[in-house]
């Protein structure tokens, strides 16, 4: 974000909606983060941070009966399309207060509730599944739009070209966000996908397929409310490429020595939240101390959250053998017992 | 309801599709040439997109991945789709939506969503499709809890089934073989209507004393011949459909075993690690000191189903193969 005032930016209270959302994404990631390096809890964690404007930027846009589609990355899209901060952490931790009871983890999250109908620890998976929301909406009628998010990696995955090419025939109602990171996995996207910009595979497709500065968040903003507007209205499909930066890798733990340590530090330091923080106070649009108000809120909001998650149950035993199938009788007659 | 009719096994699978879609307007099917003017490459879904339209008897691109996982989506939304996944051997190619999603996704929610949705694909060897157009692979399935699994040995049962299959709430693989669709030797009374078989409940195709054959899909009907040709040596053999395998009727085999002292399981799937080994393990863990002879297994040699037809034929399990196993057990 540069300091100059933005003409194309929306109205104040979007403004501070997307800082809000932006706060718990990047407040609960430190959070999450201190937990796990001081040793208080384990778990596998794939980091959102540096990723905020774009699921902020979807986020605003959605209602409540809009799907989201999400990957294993997916803090931070799980918390731009609302899903309570209590259920999540819990099911982060595995407790039976989680939104999935424990049984998913934070790879699969799901609170239909909140329209985030799934997370998927397998690469590129999402997207045909993405499309049958899509087309549950056009058969019912209604202008439910699904957002279905993902990484470069997963535009190099058989799932993504047979998702897109349907998409596309049947003119779904699906916004495909490429949040692009510059890695897969542990490799550059230099080294493994053969265009400079994923949006340019769209047209392959037939598909509009748009490029935006995903760390900028009123740029970003606008490319998904065209999209989520052209979905909604009728229009089909759109992919979105989002290009932004991981700050902390693949996963937690994770060396980094695949990454160039100068592009990371320079990265981190045009950090976008803090960088939107201050585009907001400087232009007016909001003053520090109601940032500072709205930060406060979101933490003692995840002070809460941690505390009942850390305070609550594992999930009862008899829970192994629940939910295999909806009728118990056929998971008690042989299908979940050993 | 009026009286039954006979039918053919594709005919039955049809009218099942039929009845459904006309029932719930949450039921819709999607898959590759599915609709009119070629009705599905085996027919068997003749009619239908003119019945019921082309939005609901959707054609889609070759691209199996994205048949299922619009399937899923769309089942987790409210709907309750039909996916054809054209030949079984092709499941390989969309195995992830089954086995990771399909399969998983109750259970990974908690019980927040189902997916409520049905594979149907034909499978099976003898019509010299060769190695990749064959194969029997209801364990992929079996092996994925969280989804069911059901293979059909009669029209009446492929139409009863099916019907289940698509109004239950659970992801269900639904086993053709093909080898049945349109051969008048497996035509049979069909009842008109509604009419559902339940999952996990085996039917007793035949009374017998002696021994036990355990089976499914289309060697049902070759169990029954094994079965004519040994009562006429003096051995009585009861023959056992499962009709599914996820869930499995393991009262009434344990019932009948537990009875006869002697089994035989058959199927198509080749033998090794096939549907026969766990119900082999099953029959020996609960009745081994009942047991007059350890249980035998009869399915398909441990190789890709080969081309020329007399090895082909070799591949597949024969009733001669299983009136040798049930003289195995006799001594």
């Amino acid at each position: 974000m540069s300091d100059v005032e933005r003409p194309d930016a929306p109205d104040r209270d979007t403004l501070l909606q997307m800082f809000e959302i932006q706060s718990r994404i990047k407040l609960c990631d430190e959070r999450l983060r201190s937990m796990l390096m001081s040793g208080q809890v384990r778990l596998i964690y794939y980091s959102p941070r540096g990723q905020e404007c774009i699921s902020a930027g979807w986020g605003v846009h959605l209602r409540k009966d809009d799907y989201v589609v999400t990957i294993y990355r997916g803090l931070h899209d799980h918390l731009a399309k609302g899903v309570p901060l209590r259920e999540l952490w819990a099911e982060f931790l595995g407790r039976a207060t989680g939104t999935c009871k424990g049984k998913g983890g934070p790879m699969h999250v799901t609170h239909p509730e909140s329209g985030l109908m799934v997370t998927t620890g397998i690469v590129g998976a999402g997207i045909p599944i993405a499309n049958g929301f899509g087309l549950a909406a056009q058969l019912s009628g209604t202008d439910q739009v699904t957002v279905v998010n993902f990484g470069d990696g997963a535009t190099n995955i058989g799932a993504f070209h047979e998702g897109m090419n349907l998409a596309a025939v049947w003119k779904l109602p699906v916004i495909f966000v490429c949040q692009n990171n510059l890695y897969g996995e542990h490799t550059p996207m230099s080294m493994s996908t053969g265009v400079d910009y994923i949006s340019e595979r769209a047209a392959a497709y037939g598909m509009p397929g748009v490029t935006v500065d995903g760390n900028d968040p009123i740029a970003t903003w606008k490319v998904m409310g065209e999209a989520v507007q052209r979905a909604r209205s009728g229009g089909g499909p759109t992919l979105v490429e989002a290009r932004t930066y991981r700050f902390w890798g693949h996963l937690m733990g994770d060396a980094m020595e695949y990454m160039d340590k100068a592009e990371r530090k320079a990265a981190m330091a045009a950090d976008p939240v803090v960088l939107y923080r201050a585009w907001l106070i400087d232009n007016a649009h909001a003053t520090e101390a109601a940032l500072a108000e709205i930060e406060e809120q979101v933490t003692a909001a995840i002070d809460d959250a941690v505390e009942f998650a850390l305070n609550s149950p594992q999930p009862d035993a008899s829970e192994l053998y629940t939910d295999v199938f909806g009728d118990e009788s056929a998971a008690t007659l042989n299908g979940a017992s050993r | 309801m009026s009286e039954p009719r006979i039918m053919l096994t594709g005919m039955a699978i049809n009218e099942a599709m039929d009845i459904a879609m006309t029932l719930d307007p949450k039921v819709f099917l999607l898959g590759e040439d599915i609709a009119e003017p070629s009705g599905g490459v085996y027919k068997v879904t003749k009619g239908l997109s003119e019945k019921h339209g082309l939005h609901r008897v959707r054609k889609t691109p070759i691209s199996e991945q994205a048949i299922v996982g619009a399937a899923i989506g769309a089942a987790i939304a409210g709907y309750r789709p039909v996916a054809e996944i054209m030949i079984m051997d092709f499941l390989a190619v969309c195995l992830d939506q089954v086995t990771n999603h399909a399969a998983k996704i109750r259970y990974m929610s908690g019980g927040q969503t189902t997916v409520p949705m049905v594979i149907r694909t034909s499978a099976g060897a003898g019509m010299g499709f060769g190695a990749q157009h064959s194969a029997m692979l209801e364990t992929f399935a079996v092996h994925s809890p969280g989804i069911k699994v059901a293979v059909p040995s009669t029209p009446a049962d492929a139409k009863g089934l099916l019907l289940t299959a698509i109004f239950d709430d659970d992801p269900v693989l639904f086993v053709e073989q093909m080898m049945m669709y349109w051969d008048k030797s497996y035509a049979g009374e069909v009842p008109v209507g509604d009419v559902r078989v339940p999952f996990g409940k085996a039917a007793i195709r035949r009374d017998g004393t002696d021994v036990t054959l355990i089976s499914y899909g289309r060697q049902v009907h070759d169990c029954a011949a094994a079965a004519e040709l040994l009562a006429a040596d003096g051995v009585s053999c009861e023959v056992i459909d499962l009709r599914t395998l996820v869930p499995w009727d393991e009262a009434a085999v344990m019932q009948s075993v537990g009875r006869t002292s002697r089994a035989v399981v058959v199927h198509e799937a080749v033998t090794r690690c096939g549907f026969g080994a766990e119900l082999s393990s099953r029959i020996h863990e609960e009745l081994f000191g009942q047991l007059s002879a350890p249980v035998q297994r009869v399915g398909s040699a441990n190789t890709p189903v080969p081309y020329a037809s007399n090895l082909e034929a070799d591949f597949i399990p024969t009733v001669a193969d299983i009136v040798a196993a049930v003289q195995r057990t006799q001594g």
